[in-house]
């Protein structure tokens, strides 16, 4: 099997619309407005996020998307990790507030 | 053609002919005491060429016979470095011309590349004329700004700023203008200028207390070194198809080569200064090469803009030229 991810795919992500196009449009609109738009937040600040969540997904394309996003917002590159520091210590947090339940379970397994 | 500009145009129904020529633009050298890793002129302290005396005297000639040419745009190289370059800025300056200089701030400390020359000077030379300062500055912090223009670069640009600053440049009751100019240090296009004019005046105040007057924001054109460097890394196809998809009709109409002409060392007639470092001449409508010493302003302004597809660079997203964005309207391309 060859490496699952190309760098060249990511052009290929609006043929999604060759079957069910009528989602893919939703979609793409919908994502347009949301990522494309100055609104309550600017668009340096969503593609800020955007990078966060990218790395919380794992996700290479939008890593590599969105690494030159917040370049062409005007972002610099300590604001960039920064936001990757955000996702992992939400990653972090989520995995550690869980042993509140490990922590309520011992309690009702030990005498 | 791949990337064809002229296609692009067709398709979107713009027609780009001079409207009127009202800036000389002048590349008096393409040495530099810099060799910064986007330069389109591929200048370098290795660079010799020069403009002549006579090709001086001759651009004076020009500013002094035609009134409408209002304004000398003087670049390089560093064009400080240039012999002549005090008395090109003081005489145009006797004419009443207003006089930009397209300044890389660290000359003034680094001096003559060969001679050692001193260049301090600059800054009270330059408020004695009014010079209009121009000078690039791709970020406000050192890590962008050493990357694309040589290590050391940010901390001298910063000392020279201080003297520009404590001479009465970018402050509001001198009227001296200091302009800087940001690139995007790699193949993207650069962020919204306003947005970034907001960030560079907050972080360059805070930090280092130093003022200027307004941010240019430039797209770095693919030809010469920059062009090189995207062929080494693979980055030349995306980078063009990025500057395809942007492509923004009403940035293409506020284009620079519409309204200035630039003018080679060898006094050879250019549509803008890249086509000048692609020796893509400005040719008459009867097909001959222009130049400054049989120059005629009609025949200047009467000829078919050369185009090719490094124009792709000017028109992609809110536009690029010397003064900046060219356009209000953005064009927006995600993924």
């Amino acid at each position: 099997m060859s490496s699952y991810y190309q760098s060249e795919d990511l052009k290929k992500f609006g043929e999604i619309g060759q079957h069910a196009k009528n989602l893919a449009d939703d979609f793409f609109r919908y994502y347009g407005n949301v990522t494309g738009t100055d609104g309550a937040l600017s668009r340096r600040e969503k593609a800020l996020i955007a990078l966060a969540v990218s790395h919380a997904q794992k996700c290479p394309y939008c890593i590599d998307a969105y690494t030159t996003q917040c370049l062409e917002t005007g972002a610099n590159p300590d604001q960039m990790m920064e936001a990757v520091h955000v996702a992992a210590v939400m990653q972090a947090g989520i995995t550690l507030v869980h042993s509140v339940q490990m922590q309520n379970h011992l309690n009702k397994l030990v005498l | 053609m791949k990337y064809d500009f002229q296609a692009q145009l067709k398709r979107h129904g713009v027609e780009l002919a001079p409207l009127a020529i009202d800036t000389l633009q002048v590349n008096i050298t393409r040495l530099c005491n810099q060799q910064c890793r986007h330069c389109h002129v591929d200048a370098s302290p290795a660079r010799r060429e020069m403009m002549s005396a006579e090709g001086i005297a001759k651009c004076l000639d020009i500013l002094e016979e035609h009134p409408g040419i209002a304004k000398l745009d003087i670049t390089g190289g560093a064009p400080e470095l240039h012999p002549g370059f005090d008395g090109f800025v003081e005489r145009a300056v006797a004419l009443g011309k207003q006089v930009m200089v397209r300044h890389n701030l660290t000359v003034q400390l680094d001096g003559h590349p060969h001679t050692g020359e001193s260049k301090e000077y600059l800054p009270a030379f330059f408020a004695r004329n009014r010079v209009e300062v121009i000078s690039s500055l791709p970020y406000y912090q050192q890590y962008f700004t050493d990357a694309q223009r040589g290590a050391g670069v940010f901390g001298k640009s910063v000392e020279a700023m201080r003297r520009l600053n404590a001479i009465g440049y970018g402050a509001d009751w001198s009227g001296l203008v200091l302009n800087l100019v940001y690139n995007p240090v790699g193949p993207y296009l650069p962020a919204p200028q306003a947005a970034l004019e907001a960030d560079f005046r907050r972080e360059l105040q805070a930090k280092f207390g130093l003022r200027f007057n307004g941010l240019y924001t430039m797209t770095n054109m693919p030809i010469n070194r920059f062009r090189l460097h995207l062929e080494k890394t693979g980055q030349l196809e995306a980078y063009m198809e990025k500057l395809m998809a942007a492509f923004n009709p009403a940035a293409a109409e506020g284009v620079m080569c519409r309204s200035l002409i630039s003018v080679g060392h060898d006094g050879r007639i250019y549509d803008c200064d890249f086509n000048q470092m692609l020796e893509l001449s400005a040719v008459s409508r009867a097909g001959k090469p222009l130049s400054i010493f049989d120059f005629d302003f009609e025949t200047a302004l009467g000829r078919r803009i050369a185009f090719g597809e490094h124009c792709l660079g000017c028109t992609a997203g809110a536009g690029s030229s010397c003064g900046g964005a060219t356009a209000k309207k953005m064009v927006t391309v995600t993924i």
